[in-house]
């Protein structure tokens, strides 16, 4: 299935190109639906938020370099840190992570497109909407400062009078739809459009992890919508859900972490899979324990909703169940060790390719285990309440955090970036970057766990002279901008290569999943010949490879199209007509937007809101006669 | 006066050689408990969480460089010349099932249990008729009250707690605004302070000695200057100061201090501070009754003094930006007199 390197210019493939082409101009921009397209843009816009995020980390490091420094006033930091957790993990983490999904996922699977091409447009543009709106109210100084965490009554109309609150009620609760439409088309995607051959226990890896990933998402994220809703109610209309005078503050924190540790897997669990794939075409072999290392994935799945309480060991809960939180939370090292000697049993005895996706990989073992292993630390009641909200939980949870999800996601990048443009990223640079990168993040945080067990509390906007701190501080302001310059020599090589990198062909890695069997960057339908697959490593498969495999055919290209098969064994099932471009993806985004900022506003702007819904909802679905041949 | 107060002067306003004195003095003190660390315990639950801490770091360590031994092995065999030599199934089955499922079960197994066993130490019943001291966090100060055993009340203080030494004694921690978090690392872990509840710890000093305590919960725009002092004194001299506490203010011995307080009244210092003895009555704000006594303003941002009173009370925006205190304008005679009043309230 090596379409790029002999393009037939048949009749068919000229059809294919004709009918799932994404019409140019800048107007006709907002109506792509295409996967290869809309994940592309989640990816970059991720990607932008991330170094978003960054600028403000560089920002607080200023601040606290020295003691009683006045660069910021407590107001501007608190709204900074406030915006720096809200950006990586809303804007940036959730995002990127589909958005590799979103590309690869249709790639790996042999398919031309996911199950609902607009509704992934739709949740692209809620997202970007939201993520615009924030910074364009931390532009304005009125961006939350009460942290990505917001608890009341803090956070309540009391003592948080402002708009920055009702942005984060308002944003974070209709940006959550944006994850939730991608996660449900993953599922979709995944169960419905497998290849035929590629059942279940033939998938990659890396979509067993999108898979438990968009899962995790769809039980996870209603409890914040509703939470955040909730908030929105006490602030807006004194519903007395989170207040103490009537209601219960700490009712929020479970919400709230009912939530917020699922979150922390949905980010972690799609870079285990980024990991299995890396070292699966790094050794050239297939992976040891494919089964072990699933069920750990979803293990890990399962058990991510059962630890949310060991965030809240100080908030004066009964200790009995506390030490059963301590259980669970340490429970989670078992999968976690199981895919690491999975891991090791693989590498050992190979011969591993030291590229830089591979490089990241390593990185990504000495900085998770150290992350896992104070993760067990901080699941102790005891040991918890003197590190909870120190900078020994900074330290932590970005080891875990940097250390688990971004260096497999930069090797990731390394790794399927000849995919996405066609040109491989500079080596040279790519190693000189992940040094930095490494180093730098370890200076950087690593001191971290000191000052924290030195009594350093987290979200201060400054500290005392002669605490002891001083120097501890100014090295890890220093050491930050180290960890800065890393990623500033990723983001030059990644866009000096768009032009000057060299060109990838189909599979510069030889690698075995089905992306790497047509060409780099993709054409617009993915594929020309759907080959059926008959085993877990296509590519590698046979003598002949993917070549000897029959061709699926009956598959219209005249309109577009897709193959449905079987959840199990992808038995064919049924062809499914997809819808192609359209405004009014857009359209809804920016009246669902509509309706809920302007409730920050007036109570009539909604109303607005509700009736622009519903004219693009109508527009949307406005039947036409599908599949009309020109 | 105890060393640790030093670390609540604002570098700026020192002059380079007494800072770097302050700093010496310090640092010769972070031996003697003059720190906030939780790794130099002052008291048995310190100690155990730190015990614990070392235990775990140790174990930690040796499962870190196990795991990442053998991942150099597997790489650097990778190296080596010979034709590569890939575990058998069987090898790799057990590799995964003893180092990935039964080891880690068994360490996380006594893991569970020994951080359960310090934790039934902290949250161990404490004896009936210990002291009870009542904190209560307020934006961005604390609320001292200290109970008798049947828990009425018997003085309030601000900021400062005085404990006595070698004996346990039980908080009761409230908050009157939003979350709060009463952290004094090298006597205990933290615990919250929640609006409508009460959350019960303990502490207990092994020492005399000075500990310090800070905020811990984010509870807005200045909870990084939201410090506190525990002293550990000799039960006498602690059962003695609780006495004066607990008296009314004394009376101005002099003119000066007559004028000071009648400034106080007048102007708007009492519609938020306390002065038992006088008219003033409010408890918005921290009880003033021995203001003279306390080392520093302003919840550890300031050391108490003639001018960094002054300073504080003309101008408290400046110090700590969103302080409930506003800026009061006074006559330099009237604030003279003021301040001479309130220092004299010991």
């Amino acid at each position: 299935m090596t379409d790029s390197a002999s393009i037939q210019h048949d009749e068919e493939t000229r059809q294919l190109e004709r009918t799932w082409a994404s019409p140019p101009g800048f107007f006709a921009w907002f109506t792509h639906v295409n996967q290869t397209n809309i994940g592309m843009r989640f990816i970059v816009t991720g990607f932008v938020f991330f170094i978003l995020g960054v600028i403000l980390a560089l920002l607080m490091r200023l601040q606290l370099a020295v003691p009683e420094n006045d660069f910021m006033d407590p107001e501007t930091y608190n709204q900074v840190f406030s915006m720096h957790g809200i950006t990586m993990m809303f804007l940036f983490a959730i995002p990127v992570m589909e958005g590799f999904a979103v590309y690869i996922i249709p790639l790996m699977l042999g398919t031309r497109d996911m199950t609902f091409p607009r509704l992934n447009a739709f949740g692209y543009y809620i997202y970007l909407i939201a993520g615009v709106m924030m910074y364009v109210a931390l532009l304005l100084k009125i961006a939350p400062d009460a942290g990505w965490f917001s608890y009341p009554p803090l956070a309540g109309a009391g003592f948080s009078p402002g708009l920055g609150l009702d942005f984060y009620t308002t944003v974070i609760t209709f940006m959550e739809i944006s994850a939730l439409v991608a996660a449900i088309e993953i599922i979709a995607t995944i169960f419905k459009c497998k290849v035929p051959g590629m059942s279940l226990n033939r998938m990659p890896i890396f979509v067993w992890a999108m898979l438990v990933m968009s899962f995790m998402i769809v039980f996870a994220l209603p409890p914040l919508v509703i939470a955040s809703l909730m908030l929105a109610l006490d602030r807006m209309a004194g519903m007395h859900f989170f207040t103490a005078a009537s209601g219960d503050p700490i009712l929020w924190q479970h919400l709230f972490w009912f939530f917020g540790h699922p979150e922390v897997y949905i980010i972690f669990i799609p870079a285990l899979g980024m990991v299995s794939s890396i070292i699966i075409t790094f050794t050239q072999r297939p992976i040891f324990g494919y089964i072990p290392i699933v069920l750990s994935i979803v293990a890990i799945g399962f058990i991510g909703f059962g630890l949310w309480v060991h965030h809240m060991f100080t908030a004066g809960l009964p200790q009995l169940g506390s030490n059963f939180f301590t259980a669970s939370s340490a429970m989670i090292a078992i999968p976690s060790g199981v895919q690491i000697f999975c891991w090791i049993a693989t590498l050992w005895g190979s011969k591993p390719k030291l590229a830089t996706p591979l490089l990241h990989v390593l990185g990504f073992f000495l900085i998770f285990i150290i992350g896992g292993l104070s993760g067990v630390m901080v699941a102790s009641v005891p040991f918890d309440m003197q590190a909870h909200d120190t900078y020994f939980v900074v330290a932590h949870f970005h080891y875990v955090l940097i250390g688990g999800a971004v260096f497999p996601l930069l090797g990731g990048l390394y790794y399927w970036y000849p995919k996405f443009t066609g040109r491989m990223m500079s080596e040279r640079l790519g190693k000189i970057a992940f040094w930095v990168t490494f180093a730098g993040f370890n200076l950087t945080f690593f001191p971290m766990h000191k000052l924290g067990l030195d009594g350093m509390p987290r979200r201060v906007y400054t500290y005392l002279d002669g605490l002891g701190w001083n120097e501890a501080n100014f090295f890890i302001s220093i050491s930050s901008t180290v960890l800065a310059l890393g990623f500033l020599l990723t983001l030059v090589n990644a866009l000096a290569s768009l032009k000057r990198g060299k060109v990838a062909g189909d599979n510069p890695w030889n690698a075995d999943t089905l992306e790497w069997a047509t060409s780099s960057p993709p054409p617009s339908y993915n594929f020309r010949h759907i080959r059926t697959v008959d085993s877990r490593y296509p590519l590698w498969s046979g003598t002949g490879g993917l070549e000897q495999n029959p061709v699926v055919t009956g598959i219209r290209s005249d309109r577009r199209e897709i193959l449905l098969t079987s959840i199990l064994e992808s038995h064919p099932e049924a062809r499914q007509p997809l819808p192609g471009p359209s405004p009014w993806p857009f359209w809804l985004a920016v009246a669902t937007a509509l309706t809920f900022a302007g409730l920050m506003v007036h109570m009539a702007i909604p109303l607005l809101g509700f009736l622009l819904c519903f004219i693009a909802i109508t527009g949307w679905i406005w039947p036409k006669q599908l599949g009309a041949a020109k | 006066m105890s060393p640790p107060q030093e670390k609540c002067l604002p570098r700026k306003s020192l002059p380079p050689g007494i800072a770097a004195a302050g700093i010496w003095l310090i640092c010769a003190c972070s031996s003697t408990y003059a720190s906030q660390s939780a790794l130099q315990p002052g008291g048995p639950l310190a100690k155990a969480i730190a015990d614990l801490f070392w235990g775990m770091v140790a174990i930690g360590g040796i499962i870190l460089f196990i795991v990442l031994a053998m991942l150099a092995v597997a790489l650097l065999r990778a190296r080596s010349k010979a034709e590569p030599k890939p575990l058998t199934f069987t090898q790799s089955r057990n590799l995964v099932f003893v180092s990935g499922v039964v080891i880690p079960a068994l360490i996380l197994t006594v893991f569970v249990i020994s951080s359960a066993a310090v934790n039934r130490e902290i949250v161990a019943p404490m004896p009936e008729h210990a002291l009870t001291i009542q904190v209560t966090g307020h934006q961005w100060w604390w609320e001292v009250d200290y109970l008798d055993t049947e828990g009425n009340h018997v003085a309030k203080t601000a900021n400062e707690i005085r404990i006595p030494v070698g004996k346990p004694v039980r908080i009761a921690l409230e908050a009157s605004d939003v979350i709060h978090s009463f952290w004094i690392p090298q006597l205990n872990g933290k615990t919250d302070m929640v609006p409508g509840k009460r959350n019960l710890t303990w502490v207990k000093a092994d020492r005399p000695g000075s500990y310090l305590g800070q905020c811990t919960e984010f509870c807005g725009k200045q909870h990084a200057k939201m410090a506190f002092t525990v002293d550990a004194v000799p039960e006498e001299e602690f059962d003695a100061w609780l006495q004066r506490q607990a008296q009314p203010a004394r009376e101005p011995a002099t003119e000066n201090e007559s004028k000071g307080r009648q400034v106080f009244l007048r102007s708007s210092c009492a519609m938020c501070h306390a002065i038992r003895g006088t008219s003033a009555l409010a408890s918005v704000a921290p009880d003033l009754t021995h203001i003279g006594s306390r080392k520093t303003l302003a919840a550890g941002t300031l050391e108490n003094m003639p001018g960094t009173l002054s300073s504080w009370i003309l101008s408290p925006q400046s110090f700590k930006p969103g302080s409930h205190m506003p800026a009061t304008v006074l006559a330099g005679e009237d604030l003279g007199n003021l301040v001479e009043y309130l220092l004299s309230l010991e």
